[in-house]
């Protein structure tokens, strides 16, 4: 086996040759920037990438922008929260149901998913300030919508007119008597989606968690941070947890409603997914409420199982255990065939992952089930954190384009803080393996000598499927139809083009099954017509020569 | 339930924008810009604008939508965007090399006052600009009219920048199509072929946002106005512009930059607006027109014929951009039918007058709104029902809610994906339109009707 993975990695294009490629047209200045960005990958000791840092203009980024990591990942998905997008009305309208962040409320509740709903600046706003037009749109929400609670987000011009946001939310919530919390993401804050899911991580951190100390009644309560739904990834997550007994509190934030935010704080445990989005308020809960946080991953038959054990042996139950054993066997076997079927079919396959913050890391483990090779991934947005691993954080230096983003300075709830463990028992659970807090990072798992890309640009995509020719490029909607284009399929792992779920293990079913449909799909080999495979015929009664020369022709090529 | 919130009682509302039936100036402005051959489009402000612009145009094409942006820090929304133009244009002409660059701004860009001719001055005199290469703009502020507006700026760039005139008047139309498909582009350019007349459409999306699958991504497509094209436009004939909001005011700039004659029309959507746009052809080029085109209007008035009994009286709920709509209301109205609400995001009088004139006989308590929204529009349809829906594919949500047979129609459609192929202008485009809503309505029916009312034939 070993011999076999060593001739596939050889047969790879050496990938310090493809990132001189990559980096050749760019001017000086770029060049120096985007050096920093494409590395050549070591899992023992995984090379210092320039994450996290400005987009170079014109150079065609996949990254979008800080206010829709707030309120297009971290807060729209929140159901029965109405929120109302502050600015002209393209922001609001572009993330009004573009991401399938699902949602099934229970009868009687709100879901004001369906809405898009804006202040629609006009040209007078701008000169003479938002702030009544913003009152009154709130005014008018709640007296259409009666909603729990109503969130403000801020779109560019906000910041720069001086709308006072926050002020507005507090006559606002003294007036109507709900709680109305503003977000200021305006978009050229940071210098991606990022600094967005920071900024909702505080506002959420400070005015909703916390709100309601009501505690479930199950034995074991758990959070999932850093979920968000798409496709219904989080039902599967929750049918699975349901099975081995264990209760989820509050999905942050994939069909959730304010409620549920509201005393999230109760759990046992935070669970956390993606990262990038909420690490800030994993950490924050911490602090504040005594919850211990531990990494990990739903995406892949073998790290969901990982994943379940994981938290089994937190709680430390021998009898959840053996639920947890017999559950992930059941699972187990009945994925089985489907896996076998689609590996024997597939296995050695190269793939790249290039996708937000979080899935080009957790889809590899998806992909490893199934034997397929992962040749290069990189985020959009993510931290040097999540690439090369918690430990580097302390080295993690704010550059001036993300330094005014708010770090809350959280402490211990004189009432509330209850360490949900003891320090002795941690310390033993962590002897036993199981790691707090902690995050290795996307690097630590890729192979040697693959390309490890951040914030890739539209250049670097084509020169990567020129000459990697993969048979899968992971990546979103900007780049698909670019990817194909080339005869490459191209799978997005931003809306899972419109499928899924693949979380947990009838997800990852649906994920090999996907897979095996993208790379068997006959579509392919009808590119290029037949008359551009056989030699043209002088002159048509020569029929049976022709179809002579044909077969020659064709065992030539083969 | 579908949009639960939606109730019949009608509270007012004058700064709750809710489910707005328009988007923002910039996207129709990139639109516009992949109209010209060989042109990268840039977007002057945060990155999640373009973000957002090509994600949008994309989920509608389903085809690649490639653009640059100069992706304002807070620094440079403070301190202005010079340093991130220059950057910007320096990697695009070097790693994407296109002929010409077309700028347009963002709220971000237009709220700090970011002087663009100036920027593109400084470029050309610093040489960031390689010789030979070329960069337009248009200012488009989000906070003023839509992406129609956005659109028509674009267009009118075109004119601004790039219409020249060597005093020779050529044997050629001007068409300005206004917000269009690729598809629709393209039947324009089939009609006026068959007329024989030589026309310089600008934009022109055909062969960039309708690209076969051939195995090779090309950045820029063989489609587009070309910039020769675009230059010769001051000696045309006359120039054909399509649609109030789009194209009047790219062709009133033409007809200020070299008096180039201006007929004003309407999009051909339909019996009446095509009879006008081939009228047009053959009068401004002095052409016959062709017994073929004749038979497709023939086909078409059969259609109607076959269909009338079932389109007839019914009511239609119609939501789009202000060109689109004001054409196919008229439509409508040739086919009996009777438009009841009808609806544009985008703001301009000339909606409400418009649509107002074709309906003043047919549907006299029609309710007619520029400026207003889906949710409105729902609330309508709740104290007073229709037959069908027609709009983009937000409307979905509206048909579900309240078992309405629904069409889709005009920008964006994000469910389906014949619409960059198929047009909905000219004869055949209306056909088209015909059997979509005929389809729509008898599934209806099928799927609804008594099982003793279950009808072989139809």
């Amino acid at each position: 086996m070993s011999e076999q993975i060593k001739t596939e990695a050889t047969s790879l294009p050496d990938p310090t040759q493809v990132r001189e490629i990559m980096l050749e047209p760019y001017p000086a200045k770029t060049k120096r920037k985007r050096a920093k960005q494409v590395l050549v990958n070591d899992p023992e000791t995984p090379p210092k990438i320039g994450a996290n840092s400005r987009t170079v203009p014109g150079i065609i980024t996949q990254r979008g922008c800080t206010y829709a990591g707030c309120r297009g990942v971290v807060m729209g998905p929140v159901y029965d929260l109405l929120q109302i997008v502050h600015g002209p009305v393209g922001c609001g309208f572009y993330a009004w149901l573009s991401r399938r962040n699902l949602a099934r409320p229970d009868t009687g509740e709100s879901n004001f998913l369906q809405y898009c709903m804006n202040t629609d600046m006009q040209e007078e706003q701008i000169v003479f300030g938002g702030e009544k037009k913003l009152k009154q749109a709130i005014q008018e929400a709640y007296d259409i919508f009666k909603p729990k609670a109503i969130a403000i987000l801020s779109t560019c011009p906000v910041g720069l007119i001086g709308d006072d946001i926050h002020s507005v939310a507090r006559e606002m919530k003294k007036k109507l008597g709900i709680n109305i919390i503003g977000f200021s993401c305006e978009g050229y804050k940071g210098v991606s989606q990022s600094a967005g899911h920071h900024i909702a991580n505080n506002e959420v951190f400070k005015h909703i968690i916390g709100q309601d100390d009501t505690t479930d009644t199950a034995k074991y309560t758990i959070n999932i941070l850093g979920e968000y739904n798409i496709g219904g990834d989080a039902w599967e997550i929750d049918a699975l947890l349901k099975k081995c007994g264990i209760h989820v509190t509050a999905t942050l934030s994939g069909d959730v409603n304010y409620g549920q935010l509201a005393r999230c704080h109760t759990a046992m445990l935070n669970t956390v997914m993606c990262h990038r989005s909420i690490n800030y308020i994993a950490e924050m809960m911490e602090k504040k409420f005594g919850i211990p946080w531990i990494k990990i991953n739903f995406l892949g038959a073998e790290s969901t199982a990982k994943s379940l054990r994981k938290i089994a042996q937190y709680f430390g139950d021998p009898e959840l255990q053996t639920r947890v054993e017999e559950v992930i066997a059941t699972e187990m076997t009945a994925l089985q065939p489907v896996r076998d079927e689609v590996a024997a079919k597939h296995r050695g396959k190269k793939v790249a992952l290039f996708v937000g913050g979080s899935r080009a890391h957790h889809y590899q483990d998806l992909f490893e089930d199934i034997g397929m090779k992962v040749v290069s991934a990189g985020y959009e947005f993510a931290h040097r954190d999540d690439y090369e691993g918690r430990h580097v954080l302390p080295t993690i230096k704010i550059d001036a384009d993300s330094r005014n983003i708010e770090e809350l300075h959280v402490e211990a709830d004189p009432e509330r803080y209850t360490p949900r463990i003891s320090a002795e028992r941690r310390t033993e659970l962590v002897k036993e393996g199981l790691s707090f807090s902690e995050y290795e990072g996307m690097m630590a798992q890729m192979k040697k000598d693959t390309l490890v890309i951040d914030d890739i640009s539209h250049y670097e995509i084509e020169k990567l499927i020129e000459i990697y020719k993969p048979d899968l490029v992971c990546s979103g909607i900007k780049d698909k139809f670019v990817i194909e284009k080339m005869g490459v399929p191209c799978k997005q792992l931003h809306s899972y083009d419109y499928g899924g779920p693949y979380a947990s293990f009838s997800g990852a079913a649906n994920f090999y099954r996907e897979v095996d449909r993208m790379l068997s799909t006959k579509i392919w080999k009808f590119v290029v017509p037949p008359w551009e495979k056989e030699p043209q015929l002088e002159a048509n009664f020569v029929h049976n020569v022709r179809i002579k020369d044909t077969k020659k022709e064709t065992k030539k090529a083969a | 339930m579908m949009l639960q919130s939606t109730t019949a009682e009608i509270k007012p509302r004058s700064a709750l924008r809710v489910n707005p039936a328009k988007t923002c100036q910039p996207i129709g402005a990139l639109y516009a810009a992949l109209g010209i051959h060989g042109c990268m489009p840039h977007s002057h402000g945060s990155q999640g604008c373009c973000a957002y612009h090509r994600s949008h145009l994309t989920r509608h094409y389903k085809e690649p939508v490639v653009a640059t942006t100069s992706s304002f820090t807070e620094g440079a929304s403070v301190f202005g965007g010079l340093a991130n133009m220059t950057q910007a244009l320096t990697n695009i002409f070097s790693i994407y090399n296109p002929d010409i660059v077309a700028v347009h701004t963002t709220c971000l860009s237009e709220v700090i006052g970011d002087d663009i001719p100036m920027m593109i001055k400084k470029s050309y005199d610093d040489g960031i600009i390689p010789s030979g290469k070329l960069v337009i703009h248009a200012n488009t502020p989000s906070f003023v009219g839509s992406h129609m507006t956005g659109f028509s700026n674009m267009t009118k760039a075109m004119v601004t920048y790039l219409s020249d005139r060597n005093g020779s008047t050529k044997n050629q139309l001007n068409l300005i199509p206004g917000f269009i498909d690729p598809a629709d582009m393209r039947e324009l350019k089939r009609l006026a072929a068959m007329m024989n007349v030589n026309i310089v459409m600008f934009p022109d999306t055909s062969d960039v946002l309708d690209l076969p699958q051939t195995g090779i991504y090309k950045m820029y497509p063989k489609g587009g106005v070309s910039i020769p094209q675009l230059k010769s436009t001051g000696d045309s004939i006359a120039t054909l512009a399509l649609g109030h909001f789009a194209s009047y005011a790219a062709a009133t700039a033409l007809n200020d930059k070299w008096e180039v004659t201006n007929a004003f029309l309407e999009l051909p959507i339909g019996l009446g607006p095509t009879d006008r746009f081939i009228n047009a052809l053959r009068n401004y080029a002095g052409v016959d027109v062709p017994e073929s085109i004749v038979q497709e209007r023939g086909r078409l008035l059969d259609m109607i014929s076959d269909m009338q009994q079932y389109f007839h009286g019914k009511r239609v709920a119609v939501a789009g951009d202000n060109d689109n709509v004001i054409a196919l209301v008229q439509f409508l109205t040739e086919l009996d039918m009777k438009p009841v609400y009808v609806i544009t995001g985008s703001p301009g009088n000339h909606f409400e007058t418009r649509v107002g004139e074709i309906l003043k006989e047919q549907v006299p308590d029609a309710v007619i709104k520029q400026n207003t929204d889906l949710f409105a529009l729902h609330q309508w349809m709740k104290n007073g029902p229709v037959d069908l829906i027609i709009g983009n594919t937000y409307c979905k949500y509206i048909a579900r809610a309240e078992n309405t047979p629904f069409v889709r129609f005009g920008f964006p459609i994000l469910d389906r994906m014949t619409h960059r192929i198929f047009p909905t202008v000219g004869y055949m485009g209306a056909i088209r339109l015909m059997d979509k809503m005929f389809d729509a309505m008898m599934d209806h029916k099928d799927r609804e009707c008594p099982e003793e009312l279950f009808e072989l034939v139809q």
